[in-house]
């Protein structure tokens, strides 16, 4: 009866152990999550080298421009024809 | 806005590597690395196409779904990045990217280690926009100047379009509606010669 006891008691001892593992596990989530990035329309605040046609911070205007710019500088049928 | 893109016309590319040369100029790449290049395809045979490559900025990127240490990133542009910081130069994204975009530097800026680097569209990557760290790592951040890819604003055919993918979906389809194929292509008979049948008639 002891033997049971002493057995039970042993095999509970192991399970709480091996239920608490899990617990002292490290989080495996990716270390380095990459930086958030700023998003285009907000500028560069180097007004040299910023096209004039669009305000920095206001996305529709710099859709605008990259729209009208692609237009004039890459779509040569418009230009000629 | 929609997603940005790029679109080589294979038809209009003469493979004069303007492209590579405006790429390497304008972020100061270093020997070894190219960001963009241009394939041709039966090289020296009538008919032989050119496009030119870069990273294209997947929808759905391989490089991303392989990347070990999850470095990459999309911007609401569609612009696929990476954080060099982040980056462990393993050479998976190699592997996994069908366009050989990704490179590999063992010396300068970039260190020894040889993080990877590819095209970023010309938008720069996480460091604060238009910064000197920025441009050391990434190169120039023209997009958020307003400007459009160098490579592409460069090209001296308009082979290669880059921006808005509905805009320059929109630009090439016209060019294609209305250049025609074959002999229908403006300087085709300059450049081919006509083809003369028994009786001397040109067809």
């Amino acid at each position: 009866m002891s033997n049971l006891k002493r057995i039970s008691g042993l095999a509970s001892a192991l399970l709480l152990v091996t239920g608490l593992t899990a617990c002292g596990d490290k989080a495996q989530e990716l270390a380095g999550q990459p930086k958030l990035d700023a998003a285009p329309y907000t500028g560069t605040g180097v007004k040299v080298f910023t096209e004039s046609d669009w305000k920095a911070g206001d996305k529709n205007s710099w859709a605008q421009q990259l729209k009208t710019r692609a237009q004039y500088g890459q779509n040569d049928h418009s230009r000629s024809n | 806005m929609a997603r940005m893109k790029f679109i080589c016309d294979a038809e209009r590319c003469i493979e004069c590597n303007g492209c590579v040369t405006a790429c390497k100029n304008e972020h100061e790449v270093p020997w070894g690395v190219n960001r963009r290049r241009v394939v041709t395809l039966n090289d020296g045979v009538p008919g032989e196409r050119s496009i030119s490559v870069a990273c294209m900025h997947c929808s759905d990127a391989p490089c991303m779904a392989v990347c070990p240490v999850n470095c990459f990133y999309r911007t609401e542009e569609g612009v696929v990045l990476h954080d060099k910081d982040v980056c462990i130069g393993c050479g998976y994204c190699s592997y996994a990217c069908p366009f050989g975009a990704p490179q590999f530097p063992s010396a300068g800026t970039f260190g020894v280690r040889g993080k990877m680097d590819k095209c970023t569209f010309c938008a720069g990557g996480p460091e604060a926009n238009g910064s000197q760290a920025e441009f050391e790592k990434y190169g120039r951040n023209r997009l958020a100047e307003g400007k459009l890819p160098a490579c592409a604003e460069m090209c001296s055919t308009k082979a290669l379009l880059a921006g808005d993918g509905d805009v320059v979906a929109d630009i090439f389809r016209n060019r294609v509606v209305q250049r025609g194929k074959g002999a229908e292509v403006w300087g085709w008979g300059t450049a081919y010669g006509s083809k003369t049948d028994a009786k001397g008639a040109k067809s």
